[in-house]
């Protein structure tokens, strides 16, 4: 029988149509979602009487980096940041530390008690103490408004844990297990020395996921921080972006007014500055990521 | 790994807790006189599996750190469960603080802000649920039959992309665009030549729309994700089958896509209905404003503002014990209704 690549289909007019609609769609698509963040880079750099105007459409208009210059000048967007990137790469490290070696623990079969230990995790998803009861905790533990605190005690992502566990119990052989076991291998060694190196994929995966939680989180600052050194770059914005608390300029004299510009101006180049690392780092881990889906897509 | 998720989902009947357990494995010398047909002494399994413990103890070592901070800060802060049935004062500490029962629910149910609290909460969750819940099916469904390969992968990078941004960011960007002032909304207005366009952040009645909406724009791209991961598991032979009983693309979707992703999509259907009641406190607190309190006043900013703010700490813990466990009973129901319809289950 000849192979179905060699049947040679007449383009139909619902074909057509289709591909008309879907192709015009998906660039609606597009515009809705690349529109509004574009907008946003080049009104950063206008002038923002220009914004306000509605004469910045397409390409920044009146150039300036005043805004940016701006920025500079605040030194607490600053310590906002160094925090942030600290946060980042401890609260990282630490929850691939602490998440990958009990996914891994958890997909072995063979371990005693495993629906137990299990059911400990996933129910946690589910239920907790609650805020105040978490907060005192936190209090009583001796770290409250540290540094730690932003790295540590909820380190613990089990919906990680879910997703490695899943890719080991799916992507690590039986036997390869088998076979370092009779040769008399450990089961840290094995971990440590077969099955991370083959897990880069999910390494990647979760690396990826946790480092943007920690960039963007906010809520357990606001609950837990209250020393203005400590602060992470979200904590920060806030106040710039949305409490309005940077340049307060009321009254109507040409001073004020030129100040409320300028914070307007600000507000745009900070969401820039804000956003834009996490963004660069995407496309690098992306690689990885989408590997992991492929790898995952041959296995299934 | 994506993949292997998926064909747990996609198993009908078997539940998804035990089917990613998997078999159970039993040390050799359980094994082997099963196998003779004897009977272990009860003596003989409690020494195997002591045995079994002894000899897989690292990996008890690789979990001990996640099994330490999970005690440490998730079921340690469980005792202080108890500051809600107390009168809580943290110089006299949970074991000196009185008990009062349930008086601080009678105040919560009793106060003039509970019946707005559940209205807004649930009508935003499930607004919320409705809008958002179709965007990233039609969205893999597209993404699935477009052929340039380049069209296909900007679209992809530009859709999950603004899964990243921060909330804070995205509220930020909110207020920017929606300025009747000077944002995008503002300009297009006055592009319309409307001169003076209504403020819809501060208008009570725009809060939900702006948020549910603004939620599909950030996260549809990154939810699809799944879903085409579901779609890139289909047979190719079933869509050549289609093709030679003269399906055209229209009902190739209909009849092969849509069907294979209905039980993923009412696996991840019934894990956000569980959470109705738990709408998140953290993008909900940033769009807050004055205008727009009697809208946007949820459980959880609640929660917040009078334990964290207010210092009413055993109010807020009452208030928020009661959202915990409503949530977990509305999942184990939601759970169980799944079961009896005979679709797959979350456990």
């Amino acid at each position: 029988m000849a192979s179905l690549g060699s049947i040679k289909r007449q383009v139909t007019w619902n074909d057509l149509i289709f591909n008309i609609i879907l192709y015009g769609m998906s660039i609606i698509i597009l515009l809705i979602v690349i529109y509004p963040l574009y907008f946003i880079v080049i009104a950063s750099f206008s002038n923002p009487t220009e914004v306000a105007n509605g004469k910045v459409w397409f390409v920044p208009s009146q150039f300036t980096v005043d805004g940016y210059k701006e920025i500079m000048r605040h030194s607490e967007l600053w310590t906002g940041y160094r925090n942030t990137i600290v946060y980042t790469v401890l609260g990282t490290v630490i929850g691939l530390a602490v998440n990958i070696p009990a996914a891994y623990a958890l997909s072995r079969r063979d371990l005693v008690g495993r629906k137990l230990i299990t059911f400990f995790f996933i129910f946690t998803m589910f239920f907790n103490g609650g805020l105040i009861p978490t907060y005192f905790t936190i209090r009583d533990f001796g770290l409250y408004d540290t540094f730690w605190v932003m790295v540590l005690p909820f380190s613990v992502a089990v919906y990680h844990i879910i997703i490695a566990r899943t890719f080991f119990d799916s992507s690590l052989p039986q036997g390869i297990l088998d076979a370092a076991q009779i040769d008399g291998c450990g089961n840290l060694r094995f971990f440590f020395q077969i099955a991370l190196p083959l897990s880069k994929a999910v390494l990647a995966v979760i690396a990826l996921y946790t480092a943007v939680s920690q960039w963007n989180a906010y809520f357990n600052a606001l609950v837990y921080i209250r020393n203005e050194d400590l602060k992470p770059l979200q904590l920060v914005i806030r106040n710039i972006l949305i409490t309005n608390q940077a340049m307060a300029g009321t009254g109507d004299g040409l001073a004020a007014q030129e100040a409320r510009r300028l914070s307007e101006l600000m507000k745009y180049a900070v969401i820039i500055i804000s956003t834009v690392p996490i963004m660069c780092v995407y496309p690098f881990v992306q690689k990885y990521f989408s590997q992991g889906v492929m790898i995952g897509a041959i296995k299934g | 790994m994506f993949q292997a998720i998926i064909a747990s989902f996609q198993q009908k009947g078997p539940r998804l807790f035990h089917a990613a357990l998997g078999p159970k494995r039993k040390g050799a010398v359980h094994m082997a006189a099963k196998a003779a047909g004897e009977k272990l002494s009860k003596k003989e399994i409690l020494v195997s599996t002591w045995r079994r413990i002894a000899r897989n103890w690292g990996l008890y070592l690789l979990l001990l750190p996640a099994v330490v901070l999970l005690f440490m800060f998730t079921y340690i802060p469980m005792y202080g469960i108890q500051i809600a049935f107390k009168d809580f004062t943290p110089k006299a500490g949970i074991g000196g603080s009185p008990w009062v029962g349930f008086e601080h629910f009678q105040t919560f149910f009793n106060s003039f802000q509970v019946k707005s609290l559940f209205t807004n909460t649930i009508s935003l969750s499930l607004y919320s649920l409705i809008a958002g819940f179709p965007f990233p099916i039609f969205l893999a469904l597209a993404m699935n039959q477009i052929r340039v390969k380049r069209f296909k992968q900007t679209l992809q990078v530009a859709t999950y992309l603004p899964h990243f941004i921060s909330t804070v960011v995205m509220v930020g960007m909110l207020l920017v665009w929606l300025s009747p002032s000077s944002g995008l909304y503002g300009n297009l207005a006055k592009l319309f030549g409307v001169q003076e366009p209504p403020n819809i952040l501060g208008m009570a009645g725009a809060f939900q729309s702006i948020y549910v909406w603004s939620d599909v724009w950030q996260h549809a791209g990154w939810d699809s994700i799944i879903y085409i991961a579901a779609l890139a598991a289909v047979d190719p032979s079933l869509y050549e089958a289609a093709t030679v009983d003269g399906a055209g693309k229209w009902q190739k979707i209909k009849y092969i896509d849509i069907p294979f992703l209905l039980p993923t999509a009412v696996i991840l259907l019934i894990m956000r209905a569980g959470n109705i009641m738990n709408v998140g406190f953290e993008k909900v607190y940033l769009m807050q404003n004055p205008l727009n309190t009697m809208v946007s006043e949820i459980i959880a900013t609640y929660v917040y503002k009078i334990g964290i703010i207010s210092n009413q700490y055993s109010l807020s813990a009452a208030v928020g014990l009661f959202n915990n466990v409503i949530n977990f009973v509305l999942l184990l129901l939601v759970n169980q209704a799944s079961k009896k319809m005979g679709e797959t289950s979350l456990f």
